[in-house]
């Protein structure tokens, strides 16, 4: 087998920085536009706002829109970058031999867990009161007007030491598995060999050992504790699978683009099957958990429980309704009829729209997750939205196609590469 | 063109022949019934004996015959009932989701695991209709037109959701078997030599013949009953879960039920396919099919869904503890240190601990280790159904009302007693049907038998004991 190296034309990569050029541009535009608009209405209800903020509901302004938008997309980027981790280890523990084209794909997207990981804390440390209602300290003094005795229940967990430590930890062992499963990925290419293969099952287990506990709490740390009195034990698995239908969808649109622009040549229709057969069974397992966490909480309708759904289809005057009925269409109606037939699934063209569909979706899901907890009925769609997200695609491209281009696109000495060649579905 | 890495190990092992495969599983339905197997079948008449008496206890003077009180309204039932829909999952995972997987594995162990998700889903069904305290008005939990009435079936429980999921999944599930089972009946029937035999087996077979025709519409079918057994592994145990879930019970209202008791209900599944499997593969023969491969396959399943499980009580551990809602704290605090911890110490032991033992690779091999942790996951998970029922149900919102459960001697009747109705329908099932898919085993011979490689395989694993070492003959 032939050794495949990607080149990186300059044009792309310049155009990977005019995104994240084009990003900062749109974000700083938004911001003024955001904070003339805050201005223009701050003018007529200024005392209103004052009287909000000492009662604890802060006014909302650009701060809070700006912050939330960086953590969301940087919680969306890591997620597709520890996937890339996770599917990687799937494939070793489970000795699964039709992969092997996309093994690189799924490699480089982890990527960007080191970066990820340290704008994680910047974005935390810097804006954490725009974000975490909890990070207020004044909850937890007794005498104090805005004493939260619930929250004073869970400080014990969410104090921001301990938080920092379990972002930390759980960062720094994703970087960490990631490296060192690289290590004797690249080993393999170079020496051949049985040995690399062996061990890199052994990692991959300790790692889904290591993942599945840390996948769950940096989903509460990160995405519930934004609604900080509300819970539910589902939400971590729901995080993940939203996570996971991104990250496939990611290796999908990238293996077609490459697969167009002339390289991955082992890989074929079949393979692409395969992909979208992931994608399809995991969009219904992402359907089949957000219906278990809604209806069992619209069932029992308990007030701390239900609150959280009542705030996305009928609060803000129906702010997010839309929202929550356009995430069931693109991430559930859209790739489920669309991917239906096994034609569907071995075409390229088919399988690009429903990843675009299902990535956008998936950033919406974040978005209804995360916007109603820090901006109540003051969030939108504009410049700043949009440049937050090009700022982070194009940081996330840069570094993702840069490890692409690291080493060759087909793991030439893995053993079930002459499987994956000749993979027939 | 199919290739199949070196690396991988066989899945037949001893150099079988398609012929000596079609010997190997038919010797066992066209001899005597042997001394072991009569004995065995005993036994479980027996313990269907201790099944008839109970249930008659049990209809002639009611439910009370049971132990439940005022406050445990629930218990062994519904403990029994939950546990044998669990295990009823392990055979449509098999033959729908592994092989969506392409898990060549599962063709040899799929026809009995399909076997026991039937008669799993037997015995559970015991479970809601002897509850009802009159069977014989069963029919009415169905939406029929009826004439007694404004009666009518309440379509906001999830246990008339039940009713639908269960009788879809037991129905699909047997059609499949069924379906899987004809050829293999054809070439019975084709061997017979007795009249009677070759009369019932034709008879089974619907007259196939194994022409184009015929496979080809086979083909057709099994995929779609694929297609739709897939969703159905998945919806019945969601829906069990919704019977606790859906519900403001401290304990039992959590979001996490559906897909845990899913992975739990795998889990369960494996470990009865094991402890089944192992007998099996002992009393007839049949080591060079069901290989230690295939034994670590399932263990590693074991592994992965007792995780799962591990990480589910865990969550809900912390949630409870997390939320602020007292009752909950109470319930899980209660579980763990209450009058019940031992039920959920023996759960936490047998479900979260044993199974990590197949970490390691000695133990994942060894016949013996898996037949005892096989066990002692059937009885953890067992227990985990009790202390999820009887630990939230036995304190009452009203203290005054707080209770015990003990079970009366017909709980226990009918509990083992279905056990007895379960081996029975096996053991019937394993000597007059072939117990291994035979022409599906014989599909993957040529990819998987390890023989036709010229060059000297280096197994994936590379230190493994020697599995060529089976040879019967």
């Amino acid at each position: 087998m032939i050794e495949e190296r990607l080149s990186i034309a300059k044009r792309t990569s310049n155009r990977f920085l005019f995104m994240i050029g084009l990003g900062l541009v749109f974000l700083i535009v938004g911001i003024f536009i955001t904070m003339n608009s805050t201005g223009h209405h701050g003018g007529g209800h200024g005392e209103e706002a004052a009287a909000a903020a000492e009662g604890g509901h802060h006014a909302i302004t650009w701060v809070n829109r700006l912050f939330s938008n960086l953590w969301l997309n940087n919680v969306y980027f890591i997620g597709i970058a520890v996937i890339g981790l996770f599917f990687t280890a799937v494939q070793y523990v489970a000795y699964a031999g039709w992969s092997v084209p996309i093994k690189r794909i799924l490699e480089a997207l982890a990527a960007y867990l080191p970066i990820g990981g340290i704008l994680l804390l910047i974005i935390f440390l810097v804006g954490k009161h725009q974000l975490f209602h909890w990070t207020d300290e004044t909850l937890y003094i007794k005498d104090n007007a805005n004493y939260d005795p619930i929250l004073a229940g869970k400080q014990s967990f969410l104090n921001q030491p301990f938080y920092l430590i379990r972002m930390v930890v759980f960062i720094g062992a994703w970087i960490f598995f990631d490296w060192w499963l690289r290590k004797q990925s690249l080993n393999e290419d170079l020496n051949g060999g049985l040995e690399y293969y062996h061990k890199s099952i052994r990692i991959s287990a300790i790692f889904l050992v290591v993942f599945g506990v840390t996948s769950s709490m940096s989903a509460w740390d990160w995405v519930m504790t934004i609604d900080s009195h509300w819970f539910s034990t589902l939400f971590a698995w729901y995080v993940f699978s939203s996570w996971f239908v991104a990250g496939l969808a990611a290796t999908t649109l990238t293996a077609i683009y490459l697969k167009q622009a002339g390289y991955l040549k082992v890989l074929n229709a079949n393979h692409l099957h395969d992909l979208g057969k992931f994608i399809f069974g995991f969009s219904i397992f992402w359907t089949y958990l957000w219906f278990s966490q809604f209806m069992l909480y619209w069932y029992a309708n308990l007030p701390e429980e239900v609150v959280y759904f009542q705030e996305r289809f009928h609060g803000y005057d129906g702010h997010y309704a839309w929202i929550i009925f356009g995430i069931l269409f693109l991430n559930f109606a859209f790739p489920f009829l669309v991917l239906m037939t096994r034609d569907a699934k071995r075409q390229m063209i088919m399988l690009k729209i429903v990843c675009i569909v299902v990535l956008f979706g998936h950033w919406l899901d974040f978005y209804q997750m995360i916007m109603p907890g820090t901006l109540r009925g003051e969030s939108g769609f504009g410049f700043i939205e949009l440049g937050a997200l090009l700022l982070f695609l194009g940081v996330f491209l840069t570094v993702f196609t840069r490890r692409l281009a690291s080493a060759s696109l087909v793991p030439v000495n893995h053993p079930f590469l002459e499987e994956a060649v000749h993979h027939h579905v | 063109m199919q290739h199949v890495s070196p690396v991988r190990e066989p899945l037949v092992t001893g150099g079988k022949t398609y012929h000596d495969i079609t010997e190997d599983v038919s010797r066992q339905v066209e001899a005597k019934p042997n001394i072991r197997w009569a004995i065995a079948l005993a036994v479980a008449l027996f313990f269907l004996g201790i099944f008839i008496y109970s249930v008659y206890r049990t209809l002639w003077f009611g439910i009370g015959e049971w132990g439940l009180n005022k406050t445990v309204n629930w218990a062994w039932d519904i403990t029994n009932f939950v546990w044998w829909v669990g295990i009823g999952h392990a055979g449509t995972l098999i033959s729908a989701i592994l092989l969506l997987f392409r898990q060549k594995w599962r063709s040899s162990i799929n026809r009995a695991a399909e076997a026991m998700t039937i008669f799993a889903v037997i015995c559970a069904a015991m479970f809601p209709v002897l509850h009802m305290g009159r069977p014989w008005l069963a029919y009415w939990v169905l939406p029929l037109p009826n004439t007694f009435g404004s009666l009518w079936v309440n379509f906001n429980s999830p246990l008339l959701w039940d009713v639908f999921a269960i009788s879809t999944y037991f129905s699909v599930s047997l059609v499949f078997w069924y379906l899987g089972l004809i050829p293999d009946f054809a070439t019975i029937r084709d061997r017979a030599t007795g009249p009677i035999a070759r009369r019932a087996y034709a008879l089974l077979s619907f007259g196939w013949t194994g022409s184009a025709k015929h496979w080809s519409r086979y083909e057709t079918v099994s995929l779609i009953l694929a297609g739709v057994s897939t969703p159905l592994v998945l919806s019945v145990h969601t829906i069990v879960s919704m019977d606790f879930a859906t519900s403001v019970i401290p304990g039992w209202h959590t979001t996490i039920f559906p897909p845990y008791f899913v992975a739990g209900a795998i889990f369960s599944g494996f470990a009865m396919v094991l402890t089944l499997m192992l007998i099996t593969r002992n009393v007839f023969f049949l080591k060079d099919y069901i290989t230690l491969e295939h034994i670590e396959s399932m263990n590693k399943v074991i592994i992965l869904t007792g995780s799962i499980v591990g990480v589910a009580y865990i969550t809900e551990f912390f949630i409870a503890w997390y939320s602020g809602v007292e009752y909950e704290q109470y319930a899980f605090i209660n579980r763990a240190t209450g009058p019940y911890w031992w039920a959920y110490w023996s759960m936490m032991t047998c479900n979260v601990i044993t199974p990590q033992l197949f970490w390691f690779r000695k133990i994942r091999r060894s016949v013996v280790a898996t037949f005892i942790i096989s066990i002692f996951v059937n009885i953890g998970m067992w227990f985990e159904r009790f202390v999820i029922i009887v630990t939230s149900l036995h304190r009452d919102f009203l203290p005054s009302s707080w209770a015990m459960f003990s079970p009366t001697i017909i709980d226990v009747g009918i509990y083992v007693g279905t056990l007895g109705l379960f081996f029975t329908l096996f053991l019937l099932f394993a000597k007059y049907f072939p117990v291994i898919n035979m022409f599906e085993v014989k599909t993957i011979l040529k990819s998987s038998s390890g023989v036709q490689h010229s060059h000297a395989p280096e197994t994936m694993h590379a230190h493994s004991p020697n599995n060529q070492a089976h040879h019967d003959k």
